[in-house]
């Protein structure tokens, strides 16, 4: 079976039952991690990512330290049963590559600048993978940093955005992920307007890309009032 | 040099004298290694890639026990800028040969299907190595296209009782589409097609675009630690897709 060849839309629905433009479940959950300066977990469907954040923290070996600005490390993570046949814990190079863009993708947000010679660590740990993994701990990402008390310009939002038998879709679960005909992660400052990843694969005309970015965008907006509500949750003051 | 870059853009000029939507000179040679299946050395302006096919006979991958397999890797050597050090392949390399991949599979240019020896048990496994040799910028169109044209002339080699005869071969690759890479920068309000060393420097983000002969876009990248606006993107896949013609006539 290769891509494009599985069938995943019969009649409108989705393999798991879902419409073209249709979310699964969100689950967040903060404040997972009682030793981390902030975390979050944060589920699309079965896919569930655990976020930690450290710092800003003294960084070691000297040499790494950047006199004007604070760094920011990522570090993307599976668990060795995370997926059908079990992954080798070392990093391999996709998880390299993702840790490389969710660094990316949060870095516009935070005011680095305001930490010199320091570091945010950013931990994502993927429990269970069933597709848009790295979204996903981007919205966890950006919860944590939040509740770590980084200072930060907005909070960071992230889908993703296929197309299966010829159908936009959105939020891929792990079949589809695997047999769709494109596939694009995305995330932005949804306060801002502004894209912070753009990463797709996949025979795209521009038409259909424009479209793909809509629904991603509108999609994020949609995440940043779930972020925001989560956050507004845990600090509401009872009567 | 990085103030001066950005003084210079501010009168819409390259510190190299190009236009903003111009990529340096290319200079393509094939066939530069005579040990590889197929090769090609790049250059854009100083930037300077080399891109070796071999062709080895592997286990197919369960899913697709009919087909070929690609596999694309990049080393910065460290003689091509003081930057890079030896040692495992770092995140920036990992990225771009990833990128690079995704540009040559997702636009389905290489008939894979064709790859198969003996289903399930053998087919023919195409690497694809690229050495940067000097690092002047815009590495990733440099790889993609000397890559691409690797590919293109590349042959497989003969087989006798299911043994590889090196320096022997039954036919070429089959490589259907040119899918070119484009890098556009952007620094400031400015977008600049192919940014050189400098100008990366001052790169705020970056968009790659992979464009296929029938302008379908087949894999893009966002790069750099600055966000980008969403009139951006669109002008971004416009200008890529128009630049993307261009180098593809330097294609044979």
């Amino acid at each position: 079976m290769k891509r494009g060849e599985v069938k995943l839309i019969t009649d409108g629905k989705r393999i798991d039952g879902r419409k073209p433009e249709e979310m699964r479940n969100v689950e967040i959950k903060l404040d997972v991690i009682s030793r981390s300066d902030g975390s979050a977990e944060v589920a699309f469907g079965k896919t569930r990512v655990l976020a930690s954040v450290y710092g800003p923290r003294a960084l070691f070996p000297k040499y790494l330290q950047e006199h004007e600005t604070g760094i920011l490390r990522c570090r993307y993570s599976m668990a060795p049963f995370s997926v059908d046949e079990r992954k080798s814990p070392a990093p391999d190079r996709r998880s390299i590559e993702l840790s490389k863009v969710i660094r990316l993708a949060l870095e516009p947000a935070i005011f680095l600048e305001d930490f010199p010679k320091t570091v945010v660590d950013v931990y994502l740990e993927v429990i269970e993978a069933d597709g848009s993994t790295r979204v996903t701990g981007i919205n966890a990402s950006s919860l944590a940093l939040a509740l770590a008390g980084i200072p930060m310009r907005d909070l960071v939002c992230a889908c993703s955005v296929g197309k299966i038998n010829d159908t936009l879709i959105l939020d891929l679960n792990g079949r589809e992920d695997n047999y769709s005909e494109v596939d694009m992660a995305f995330a932005m400052m949804p306060g801002k307007g502004k894209i912070t990843l753009l990463q797709m694969d996949g025979l795209v005309t521009k038409e259909e890309l424009k479209k793909l970015i809509e629904i991603a965008k509108s999609t994020c907006e949609k995440i940043y009032e779930m972020q925001k509500n989560a956050l507004r949750e845990k600090y509401r003051v009872s009567e | 040099m990085d103030s001066y870059v950005l003084e210079l853009l501010e009168k819409g000029k390259r510190i190299d004298g190009r236009r903003l939507d111009e990529f340096r000179k290319i200079e393509i040679r094939e066939n530069v290694v005579e040990k590889a299946e197929g090769s090609a050395s790049v250059k854009i302006g100083e930037t300077h890639v080399i891109a070796g096919v071999k062709a080895e006979i592997a286990q197919p991958f369960p899913d697709s026990p009919d087909e070929g397999i690609l596999i694309v890797n990049a080393e910065f050597t460290p003689l091509a800028s003081p930057e890079f050090e030896p040692g495992p392949p770092g995140e920036d390399e990992i990225e771009l040969a990833r990128v690079v991949d995704r540009g040559i599979r997702e636009s389905k240019c290489i008939e894979l299907e064709k790859l198969c020896i003996q289903p399930g048990e053998k087919v023919w496994c195409i690497f694809v190595d690229i050495s940067v040799l000097n690092h002047q910028g815009n590495l990733l169109d440099a790889s993609a296209l000397a890559s691409l044209v690797a590919l293109r002339n590349t042959r497989i080699p003969k087989l006798e009782d299911g043994k590889i005869i090196r320096g022997e071969y039954q036919g070429k690759l089959p490589v259907i589409f040119k899918p070119i890479n484009v890098s556009i920068a952007k620094i400031r309000e400015n977008l600049l097609v192919d940014p050189n060393f400098e100008e990366e420097k001052v790169t705020e983000a970056k968009i790659s675009v992979a464009v296929r002969d029938d302008d379908k876009i087949c894999a893009i990248q966002k790069q750099g630690s600055k966000e980008i606006l969403f009139e951006e993107i669109d002008k971004i896949i416009d200008l890529a897709v128009e630049k993307s013609k261009e180098i593809r006539k330097l294609v044979k």
